[in-house]
């Protein structure tokens, strides 16, 4: 426990971070293995979708929370690496037999593909700041929509066949149809997996704390603190701000390739904007910068719809409102002071006066 | 002073939720009326069945709220009506239906779906809409749970699943269907199909219409489309039709882009034939639409809400009674979900009690025998193959005087 006091409190929070992503894995796979019924359908149902969010929420805080820039487009990233990803998966279904090695290549498939829309969004994008920015994001976000609607995909034993706006395919015998344009793609073997997806939302952690603790990480925190200041000391912004938003797209890319292999069927049109704004709420209500935040943001808000259930019509009703309460809740100063009050106690309980906790936690600031 | 704030919060938030629970416990989503009927009669009629089976737990997802939701309550409303005249009659069979909102879309669908597994769902309506359909009934195969969808017509729906069955007609079916209509009507010379390209149900019947077309020598002028995104202003795509000369627009698309293209048409003088299909049905209950500009609008549907014969006015009269409108072909089909359910029920000798495996199992068997005679289909019976397609032919309707009335 003492070690634990004087560690620093980057460290802290990361090893924080990671124990509660081990924790709340290990128990859900026991309630899977041992209980009977396990954790029910509806939540077994959940479990890659919110593993998927999570890597979006965490991607996303990258770029809004670490790197300063309002993105609206990142379900645009989530889109490309879904539809990528999916294809790579369903041309390989008959030459790779293993469904983990496949998901993982077509993991990396949709994450590079993902990372390289990002950097060539990231070019013109990166020149602009604030407002600017976020309107290029979310124009971009549709535009992505608009062309993956249109791409019809198919391969068969002489190679790949593309079209775009309407279907002109000749698929052989024995050919597969990856994108079928607005219908999205269909898959006939879901690969995703709950422990894929655990494993990604370490990789995800592990990837941007090592970013943000970083040499590279502190420039970009410079960088969006104060520009100017930043460019005085010799910081090229454009680079690392680049640097953030690609390793953010990257992310995105491989979380929806976990998505789209976790669906029978999905269309581009669910990669929408309410979709980038309903991550952006993830970040924003678990913190800005705060990684451990939007993990527990992205499940709880995933959970909350279908846990509305009962209510029926009303559920997305119920849903806003319980959002405003708890938005107004977590950034309430007196209900902030009542919990690091309580925290304090419980700190001092287990550790007798050993450790003096600062009690407060900083506003919108590095990772914690 | 700082306590009682947060506590206020606490009771201002609990007194909202009780507020909305109160709400909706008059609302639709959980069926209450057979729950409270159900198990009353079924006791009295069954003592002997085990206290599980007291009625079979059918379950379906739909568009309940959100832009689709004019289908999904419409199915859930002539599914509950069967329900409730079966548990009525109080025979051996009895149901409990539970229907759950999947706002059409894939995912929340898969989560209904979870939620109504959960509940112990034995039979399944499946889904209303074909997007959430091709998911749910990929669930429906892997859990063995029987499905017979009313109105998912998508191929995708019952492509390679054993136990997954249609009340409607593909859109492949529909497509072809609607070129054959207009060619033996002699309906238009020159065709224009404005369709939604984002959308499974009307690509699938605008590929199916224009090849069926081209084998007919039909002439299709042109066409032109729309996503989600621009579904609110037509004018362009209907100045293309102007300028095409085309005398008869086919709209394979749902009713709420329908009911705006014939608006935008009359403001621009604009007055050719239109020809829809079965997602046109429902275009006379639009709020604030002027169902005098539908007058003369054409369209294919299973069902004609005008039909004199017993089974439909009782339907009918029941519906515009309890919902207070006339119900379109969702609600017929789902209508005739829950009988052919019935029939197939008695057919293979099921009891509540029994799994939804085993179920699953003898209703495999037993639909593709069975001839079922319902509120859908032409007076011949309905029969699935096993493949789970419906034997039905399309009957063609145009609205006269604000009303369906049968074009044969």
């Amino acid at each position: 426990m003492k070690r634990l006091g004087q560690m620093k409190r980057s460290t802290r929070t990361s090893l924080f971070t990671y124990a509660l992503v081990i924790a709340a894995f290990v128990i859900v796979q026991l309630v899977r293995t041992f209980k009977e019924g396990g954790v029910g359908s509806v939540l077994e149902g959940q479990l890659i979708p919110i593993c998927a969010y999570i890597v979006m929420a965490l991607s996303l805080n990258l770029v809004v929370g670490v790197s300063g820039e309002l993105s609206l487009g990142h379900a645009g990233f989530m889109s490309i690496g879904a539809f990528a990803g999916s294809a790579v998966a369903l041309g390989l279904q008959s030459s790779l037999g293993s469904a983990p090695l496949r998901l993982a290549v077509a993991m990396v498939a949709g994450a590079a593909v993902a990372a390289l829309l990002g950097f060539l969004i990231g070019i013109p994008v990166l020149r602009l700041n604030g407002d600017y920015l976020a309107i290029v994001t979310l124009a971009f976000g549709e535009i992505i929509k608009s062309i993956v609607t249109n791409i019809y995909l198919g391969v068969d034993e002489d190679g790949l066949q593309f079209s775009f706006l309407s279907n002109t395919n000749q698929l052989g015998e024995g050919g597969v149809e990856l994108i079928r344009g607005p219908m999205g793609v269909m898959h006939s073997q879901r690969i995703s997996s709950f422990v894929a997806g655990f494993v990604l939302v370490l990789v995800a952690l592990v990837v941007i704390f090592n970013l943000v603790n970083s040499r590279t990480g502190r420039a970009i925190m410079a960088a969006r603190d104060n520009r100017i200041a930043a460019e005085s000391v010799g910081i090229s912004v454009t680079k690392y701000k680049m640097i953030a938003f690609v390793v953010s797209a990257a992310l995105a890319g491989a979380a929806g390739t976990l998505y789209g292999c976790s669906q029978t069927t999905f269309v581009a049109t669910k990669f929408d904007f309410n979709t980038s704004i309903l991550i952006l709420v993830f970040v924003v209500l678990g913190g800005l910068g705060n990684m451990w935040g939007s993990v527990i943001a992205a499940t709880a808000l995933t959970i909350l719809p279908e846990a509305l259930r009962q209510f029926s019509d009303y559920r997305m009703l119920v849903y806003a409102i319980v959002l405003i309460l708890v938005m107004l809740a977590t950034h309430d100063p007196t209900l902030r002071g009542f919990f690091d009050r309580l925290r304090g106690k419980a700190v001092r309980g287990l550790d007798t006066a050993s450790i003096r906790r600062g009690g407060k936690t900083e506003k919108g600031g590095d990772a914690r | 002073m700082k306590m009682n704030r947060i506590l206020s919060l606490a009771l201002a938030g609990a007194m909202g939720m009780s507020l909305l629970a109160g709400c909706s416990s008059s609302g639709s989503g959980e069926s209450s009326a057979p729950e409270s009927t159900a198990p009353a009669e079924s006791g009295a009629v069954e003592e002997s069945t085990a206290p599980t089976g007291a009625a079979f737990k059918l379950g379906g997802t739909g568009p309940l709220t959100g832009d689709a939701s004019i289908y999904g309550l419409a199915a859930y409303h002539g599914a509950q009506i069967a329900v409730d005249e079966i548990n009525a009659e109080g025979g051996a069979i009895q149901f409990d239906l539970r229907y759950e909102d999947d706002v059409n879309v894939a995912e929340t669908a898969v989560n209904a779906y979870n939620t109504l597994k959960e509940w112990g769902m034995q039979i399944s309506l499946g889904s209303v809409t074909s997007t959430p359909g091709v998911s749910t009934s990929a669930l429906n195969f892997e859990d063995r749970i029987f499905a017979l969808t009313p109105s998912a017509s998508s191929p995708s729906v019952i492509a390679d699943k054993d136990n997954v069955f249609q009340m409607c007609f593909t859109d492949d079916n529909q497509g072809s269907a609607s070129a054959q209509y207009i060619y033996d009507q002699g309906l238009g010379e020159n065709i224009f199909i404005i369709w939604k390209n984002d959308d499974v149900y009307s690509t699938g019947i605008r590929d199916q219409f224009v090849a069926k077309a081209d084998e007919l020598g039909l002439t299709v002028a042109g066409e032109a489309t729309f996503t989600t995104d621009t579904s609110t202003d037509f004018t362009v795509q209907l100045t293309q039709a102007q300028e095409a000369g085309a005398d008869l627009i086919f709209l394979p698309i749902y009713y709420t882009p329908a009911s705006m293209i014939l608006t935008q048409a009359d403001q621009m003088g604009y007055a050719p034939e239109f020809f829809g299909v079965d997602g046109m049905d429902g275009i006379l209950t639009v709020e604030g639409f002027d169902t005098s500009l539908a007058e003369g609008v054409m369209l294919l549907t299973p069902f004609n809400a005008d039909a004199t014969d017993e089974a439909t006015v009782s339907f009918v009269t029941k519906y515009q009674k309890e919902y207070g409108e006339t119900p379109n072909q969702f609600a017929a089909d789902a209508y005739d979900c829950v009988y052919a359910y019935k029939q197939a029920l008695e057919a293979a000798g099921c009891t509540p009690d029994m799994s939804a495996e085993e179920i699953c199992d003898a209703l495999i068997e037993v639909f593709p025998t069975i001839t079922f005679n319902g509120l859908t289909g032409d007076g011949e019976g309905i029969t699935w193959d096993s493949t789970g397609a419906v034997s039905k032919s399309p009957k063609g309707m145009i609205i006269q005087d604000g009303a369906y009335v049968g074009m044969d």
